[in-house]
């Protein structure tokens, strides 16, 4: 029952995390009254900027923005919310032991290994075709096999409509290399272990996946068709926070209102549908529609409840593969250490540590066990270079993502926080020996600590595995996979959904275009 | 090849047959580069040939034994000895067996599914002794730290006897002889590239309409009058015959649809 007095909502919106934000901003615009409850104190979920140590901040997970569709930027008018970008274009450099680290872009490349540049170059033009005729599959709901729906049906038919306007040669390549391993594909193309490695990054980056792992072209196509779609790779000015902060602000705008440090513990039900939350508090808040941005476990099996699913449905969701691979290290540093062999234009881009497909497979084969990687692959970035703003004057941030991290660690993480600490520090110490000296202070967030400080159960980025079984027509589950679940009026809006995770933002936008037709 | 078409075959010895068609039941690998020059094949075509993936991954052991080995955890006169015996402890057991693979040595581990069909079939060993056959995986073609040698070869057969001996432990005792097969020995005398069984691998981008080759799933050569029929064709290796049989389908269409124009 709601206390007299209260304003009922049209949607109430779980969670101000980028996806929930952009799903407010995109329901307020289609007129809907919002309300978006975000337990933290804080918008943004795990695109915020944080002070780790004291006068540092930093993108706390998500740290660089290359994924979010220009049109959606656009569209919500974030540059007028006062999102500014430090840096565009940023760079990509493989380090190597050896000191020759390898810029991709094309003309280090076409120097340092003329074969492979032409091969980089055909493989690019290849994925840009791929994604351009993808892209659109990740800006709709997938459609719903089974149903006889004329929506389903023409969706299907708009997709191998595409994929047979790529002509035959491409097609002939997608439907080839679409369930291949990336190493495979990878050695196809390219010689060079160096390149090889950094391609294979992309692949598995966020993922319980290592290059030989079935289904990592996927997930390598998924991301070049949703960076299809975006900016170039960029740097927000303050961090991925002031992305939030200016998508508060788009949904503000818009009419939606945001309420943080009010952590929702309930969804209500009554006569079989969704009617509201109950907070933390006991406050009741009734509403016609509830969109969570949260996790599907926590959704359905935290906020919801069990007694309002069936049991097939419920042990779906339970058997979710969400345990999150990847921990993030944020060192705070007196000043900038010296990579004796990089200049200062790719120490601002992004530097990968992945020498070859082979190290990235040996660091994953230890996440299998449930050990962490005795060599981890990163991708680190000093977002300092490009915004002195996140340090003290002469001082510098250094985020980096260190994979593999497995959730399920078997000796604990209590035990080994410190050690893996150590190892990845000293895994980019081999890059630049004074990082040490340099250092103040380092903050280690393990997939446990993503858990519980930005409440995604299993502490994965993309909250439940992108994997063939979990992807598209079945993600986050079958039955749940249009940004509904089987109980009317609740809805998913979170990197759960499709198309997944990333700072992309599309899973909100989907998420609220299936709101807007279907509640209407 | 006359006029553009599949016209025969030429033995080693150099005898020459001719036929109206052509069928090979060779690798995909083996029958475009070994058995047709390159100038009748569109390079495309040929450089796919050449990524196929063929990679050898499992060995054989053919074991002589002066009596039926003890099994302690089968109890004595169950028909489970008659059967397929796995050695499979942990799904952990055969992720690690891969990993050995991966980085190019025999699995120190090794997966084991072995059989010994003369308790069945009496003919296969003399009176009284056994003839045991077991599959091993992995077992790498190429080995990282170089060629394969009769030692290497050896030490692969020790570390799967050791293996069984583990749960059977009067097996050694009984051992009259070992025939060691590595993915060499298994190319070497069957002609399977690598000595991989299913004669390409079994993954999506290998595996229906890709298979063996996108745009060739139809049994046909890019040469007229010739076909594949062997395990590289959908649907694959095993002792199937599916290939064989799709295969004799798709070239009694194609005589038919000859002979009626």
């Amino acid at each position: 029952m709601t206390a007299a007095g209260t304003p009922r909502y049209d949607c109430i919106v779980v969670g101000g995390g980028h996806n929930g934000l952009v799903c407010a901003a995109y329901l307020a615009r289609g007129g809907r009254s919002v309300l978006v409850l975000e337990a933290a104190g804080q918008v943004g979920g795990a695109a915020v900027t944080r002070e780790f140590a004291p006068g540092f901040q930093v993108s706390a997970c998500a740290h660089l923005l290359h994924l979010m569709p220009g049109a959606l930027m656009r569209e919500l008018g974030l540059s007028a919310q006062g999102l500014k970008l430090a840096a565009q274009h940023l760079p990509t450099t493989a380090l190597s032991g050896d000191g020759a680290h390898l810029s991709l872009a094309p003309a280090g490349l076409a120097q340092r290994l003329p074969a492979d540049a032409v091969a980089y170059g055909e493989w690019q033009a290849l994925g840009q075709r791929l994604a351009a005729a993808l892209h659109p599959v990740l800006t709709d709901a997938p459609p719903r096999l089974g149903t006889g729906s004329w929506r389903a049906r023409a969706s299907l038919l708009r997709l191998g409509w595409r994929i047979r306007r790529l002509g035959r040669c491409d097609m002939r390549e997608l439907l080839r290399i679409g369930g291949m391993n990336v190493q495979d594909l990878l050695d196809e193309r390219f010689e060079s272990p160096l390149l090889k490695g950094a391609l294979a990054v992309d692949a598995v980056l966020g993922t319980n996946l290592g290059p030989r792992s079935p289904g990592t072209v996927l997930t390598l196509l998924y991301r070049m068709a949703a960076a299809g779609g975006a900016e170039a790779l960029a740097q927000p000015a303050g961090g991925l926070g002031a992305l939030s902060t200016a998508l508060a602000g788009a949904a503000t705008a818009a009419g939606a209102q945001i309420r943080t440090q009010a952590p929702v513990a309930r969804i209500l039900v009554s006569a079989d549908r969704a009617s509201g939350v109950v907070l933390a508090s006991g406050e009741e808040i009734a509403a016609d529609v509830v969109v969570s941005s949260a996790d599907p476990k926590t959704t359905f099996l935290g906020l919801l409840g069990s007694e309002h699913l069936d049991a097939g449905f419920t042990r779906r969701v339970a058997q979710l593969r969400t345990g999150g691979l990847a921990a993030k290290l944020h060192l705070a540093l007196e000043r900038l250490p010296q990579f004796p062999d990089l200049d200062r234009q790719a120490l601002r881009g992004r530097l990968l540590i992945a020498p070859s497909p082979q190290y990235i497979e040996r660091a994953f084969n230890h996440a299998k066990y449930g050990e962490f990687s005795a060599a981890p692959m990163l991708e680190i970035t000093v977002p300092t270079l490009a915004d002195p703003t996140l340090a003290p004057p002469g001082k510098h941030v250094l985020s980096a993502i260190v994979q593999y991290a497995p959730y399920s660690l078997r000796s604990g993480w209590q035990a080994q926080r410190q050690s893996f600490t150590d190892l990845a520090i000293d895994t980019i110490g081999a890059f630049a020996p004074d990082l040490r000296d340099c250092l103040h202070s380092a903050q280690l967030l393990t997939p446990p600590d993503i858990e519980r400080e930005f409440r995604i159960a299993g502490g994965h980025w993309h909250h439940a595995e992108l994997a063939l079984d979990q992807f598209f027509l079945v993600r986050p589950v079958p039955g749940a996979a249009q940004y509904q679940g089987p109980v009317a009026g609740l809805y998913l809006c979170g990197a759960g959904c499709h198309p997944g995770g990333g700072v992309m933002g599309v899973a909100g936008r989907n998420a609220a275009r299936q709101v807007l037709r279907e509640a209407a | 090849m006359r006029g553009g078409r599949a016209a025969g075959v030429r033995l080693a010895g150099g005898e020459e047959i001719k036929a109206r068609v052509v069928v090979s039941n060779l690798d995909v690998r083996r029958t475009f580069l070994e058995t047709v020059a390159p100038k009748h094949l569109p390079p495309e075509f040929l450089a796919q040939v050449r990524r196929f993936k063929i990679r050898g991954s499992s060995g054989k052991l053919n074991i002589a034994l002066d009596g039926l080995p003890h099994f302690p955890a089968i109890p004595h006169g169950s028909p489970c000895t008659r059967g397929d015996m796995h050695v499979t402890d942990t799904i952990d057991m055969l992720e690690r067996a891969y990993d050995d693979w991966k980085e190019g040595r025999w699995s120190r581990a090794p997966y084991i599914d072995m059989l010994i069909p003369s308790q069945i079939d009496p003919t296969m060993a003399p009176n009284g002794k056994h003839y045991m056959s077991v599959f091993v995986q992995y077992c790498p073609y190429k080995l990282a730290d170089g060629e394969w040698t009769p030692q290497k070869r050896q030490a692969f057969g020790d570390t799967v006897i050791d293996t069984i001996a583990r749960h059977s432990p009067d097996f050694k005792d009984l051992i009259l002889h070992a025939e060691i097969r590595t993915p060499h020995e298994i190319e070497a005398e069957v002609g399977l590239t690598e000595g991989n069984i299913f004669q390409g691998e079994l993954t999506f981008d290998q595996l229906l309409f890709n298979r063996p080759i996108p745009g060739y799933a139809q049994y046909r050569a890019p040469v007229r009058g010739m076909y594949m029929c062997g395990a590289s064709t959908h649907p694959g290796g095993g002792v199937m015959g599916a290939p064989g049989a799709n295969a004799a389908s798709a070239i009694l269409r194609d005589l038919r649809l000859a002979q009626s124009t």
